[in-house]
């Protein structure tokens, strides 16, 4: 073990450089209602991460943010494991019925403030699962959503820019939201 | 099984179901199905139904037979009451259908939590109805506590409820509740164009998409008679061995990481993401979804992917030796995994357990040789096989497949034939035609059974997890264990949720 961890002391960092916040994204959130309500954050979230009724696809590619190539604990985001220290509810799936109520009561124990990130087609509309009995046709459904991150499923890339633009927007939270729009020319 | 056939040879056998035969039969030859199951001598497959039929499928070392049940009244005799891997079985297609198991002790509902609009959705509909909470088995003595997780799991993972009774640490009893992420894929599948039913089957476990979407595909392709291109047959194979490497990094890193070894984590994480981008490299997608579809695959291998997967080979190769060393060598980590979470050889067997959770209990069975199917009869490998059914048994069954699917993808890369990698479109047959497949992904074999309806679209649809047959063991495989453990156990089993619950 020894010699492994040496070597990797040794070697350069394999940690990619950071992606942009997606512009999509801002957008998306600089639409969200109730911001002036939610102060900011801070530099960092923390994030719960929900499958309600997902494939299972959308959460291979989430936990791929962990791994060091994309290293997602360096910008301040890390999961947790109880929605009672979350800042960010990360929700993936067509919200399956059977998932309906503890997908609800997850978002209940969450305090305030709170963002709700919907990962994947199936977050945003049901996708491949649109229009049976047992789902109910996307996250918006049950909770009310300020960002979607498309995809089936979305690559890792795609999410940590989606991620960092919810990050400046928390970090900053409505100052900077009244302030752009304050000044809509600059 | 032989007894079984000569019987459906009298004239039972349905002329248009392929490859395998399907027979209706009446109760005598269904009992007589139930007592070999029970002796052993048949493993159970899979077992569904529709609105007034139920269907199973067993193996033996012939090949695989179905037998139709056709339920007058609504009812057939339990499977499960005398052969316990088909009870949750059951217990589901009764919440699908409305049929009744006679004789099932344990009619609790399964998948159905009460939360649809309807009951029995593939069956006689209904309204739905809300359901009494569920009756979770009792336990009785002394200082016995229950501890209730899920289905909101602590990581990322996927949704179900474990209800623990311990004694102290020890682990009394697990009970199991799934269901969570039923999203009536079945239902779903009725009338979908083949090309919408195979990128369907290809989310039913998005850790699985290629193995999915492969036994789908060959499951159409045997009940239309179609003929695959060699050069899709390979492909599709060279996709199934990326997705077995990737999931078994995957699993390898996540079960150290149980055992709080984050060393290999990291490391093991790193080889999944290698494996990842050389699928994108390849085929255009990091889980390659979508690229198995009927009639062959939908993407041809891109001119840089040889490139990428022999920089994966090579990366393997050179870093994966010393990370099974570091496995094997530490101390700490083994204490964790060695003798924890014991599966037995004989519960194995009864369930018909695929996949590493079989092999590392004695059970050397691969769908890639027995039924088999090509490329695989012109390529070399072994199927690993251990006795010791334990958490170390299981990594190591994966750390053994994983150098097997390396030497695969090699021998596919050199031996990938030429030509088009898609026939002509799947054509309405102008009759109705069924098809069964069976394909090892990397979790086990996955079932797959279609009807084509005469109009080219899917009529019925069934498609069966390896899960169904290894949720239940890691309930025994529990058993006695610390409550700590837990985390360790069920990662060396990784059962799928999504796939299960359908
Ligand atoms: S968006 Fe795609 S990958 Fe994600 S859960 Fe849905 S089907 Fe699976």
């Amino acid at each position: 073990m020894r010699r492994l961890l040496f070597k990797n002391l040794l070697r350069k960092p394999l940690t990619e450089p950071a992606p942009q916040a997606d512009a999509g994204a801002r957008a998306q959130l600089a639409g969200a209602a109730d911001l002036a309500q939610r102060p900011p954050l801070g530099r960092t979230i923390a994030i719960r991460e929900i499958d309600a009724g997902s494939c299972n696809g959308c959460e291979l590619e989430i936990h791929a943010l962990g791994n060091v190539l994309y290293d997602l604990e360096r910008f301040g985001i890390r999961f947790v494991a109880s929605p009672r220290h979350a800042d960010v509810l990360l929700v993936t799936g067509p919200v399956s019925a059977n998932m309906r109520e503890g997908l609800a009561r997850t978002y209940d124990a969450t305090p305030h403030p709170k963002w709700v990130v919907a990962v994947g087609e199936c977050a945003r509309n049901g996708g491949a699962f649109a229009g049976g009995y047992a789902c109910l046709g996307g996250v918006a459904a049950v909770l009310p959503v300020d960002l979607h991150i498309d995809g089936c499923p979305p690559s890792p890339t795609a999410l940590l820019e989606g991620l960092l633009a919810l990050l400046e927007r928390v970090e900053n939270g409505a100052a900077t939201a009244a302030a752009q729009e304050l000044a809509p020319n600059g | 099984m032989r007894a079984l056939r000569d019987f459906i040879a009298d004239g039972q056998a349905l002329s248009r179901h392929r490859p395998w035969p399907r027979a209706v039969v009446g109760r005598d030859v269904w009992e007589r199905a139930i007592v070999l199951l029970q002796e052993e001598r048949a493993t159970l497959l899979a077992l569904w139904g529709e609105r007034d039929a139920v269907h199973l499928a067993l193996a033996d070392d012939t090949p695989p037979l179905i037998l139709s049940f056709a339920c007058e009244g609504g009812r057939y005799p339990s499977v499960g009451q005398r052969h316990a891997p088909a009870i949750r079985l059951e217990r589901a297609l009764h919440d699908l259908t409305g049929i009744v198991p006679e004789g099932l002790a344990d009619m609790r509902p399964w998948l159905d939590h009460g939360r649809w609009p309807v009951r029995h959705p593939l069956g006689e509909r209904q309204r739905g109805r809300a359901l009494p909470p569920y009756a979770f088995l009792a336990n009785e003595g002394e200082s016995l506590h229950q501890i209730p997780v899920g289905p909101v799991h602590a990581g990322i993972i996927e949704p179900g409820h474990f209800r623990f009774t311990a004694s102290g640490e020890t682990v009394v009893r697990l009970e199991q509740r799934l269901g969570y992420t039923h999203k009536g894929v079945e239902a779903l599948m009725a009338g979908r164009s083949l090309g919408g039913a195979a990128r369907l089957a290809g989310r039913v476990s998005g850790d699985s998409t290629v193995s999915y979407a492969y036994a789908f595909a060959r499951a159409v392709e045997a009940a239309l008679d179609i003929e695959v291109p060699p050069r899709a047959v390979w492909l599709r194979a060279l996709m199934a061995e990326l997705e077995r490497l990737a999931n078994h990094f995957g699993d390898i890193g996540a079960i150290c990481n149980d055992a709080a070894f984050a060393l290999l984590h990291a490391q093991c994480g790193l080889l999944r993401e290698h494996v990842l981008r050389a699928a994108d490299a390849c085929f255009g997608h990091r889980l390659m979804m979508d690229r198995v579809v009927p009639g062959g695959v939908a993407a041809d291998l891109a001119p840089e992917g040889g490139q990428a997967i022999g920089g994966l080979l090579t990366h393997v190769r050179r870093h994966f030796p010393e990370l099974i060393e570091l496995y094997d060598n530490t101390a700490s980590l083994q204490d964790r995994t060695a003798g924890t979470g014991v599966l037995c050889a004989e519960l194995a067997r009864r369930f018909g357990a695929g996949g590493y959770v079989g092999r590392a209990s004695g059970r050397g069975v691969d769908a890639r040789r027995r039924p088999g199917y090509p490329p695989y009869d012109r390529l070399a490998f072994d199927v690993p096989v251990r006795n010791e059914g334990d958490v170390d048994a299981r990594v190591w069954i994966r750390i053994r497949e994983v150098e097997q699917s390396v030497a695969l993808v090699e021998q596919l890369l050199h031996g990938l034939p030429a030509g088009p990698i898609r026939g002509a479109a799947p054509a309405a047959a102008g009759e109705v035609r069924e098809g069964a497949a069976l394909v090892e992904g990397f979790r086990g074999d996955v079932f797959a059974w279609v009807r084509v309806a005469a109009d080219g679209r899917v009529e019925r649809c069934h498609l069966r997890d390896p899960s169904w047959f290894q949720w239940p063991l890691l309930e025994a495989a529990i058993e006695g264990n610390i409550v700590a453990d837990f985390p360790l156990c069920n990662k060396s089993f990784n059962c799928s949720y999504s796939g299960h619950d359908l």
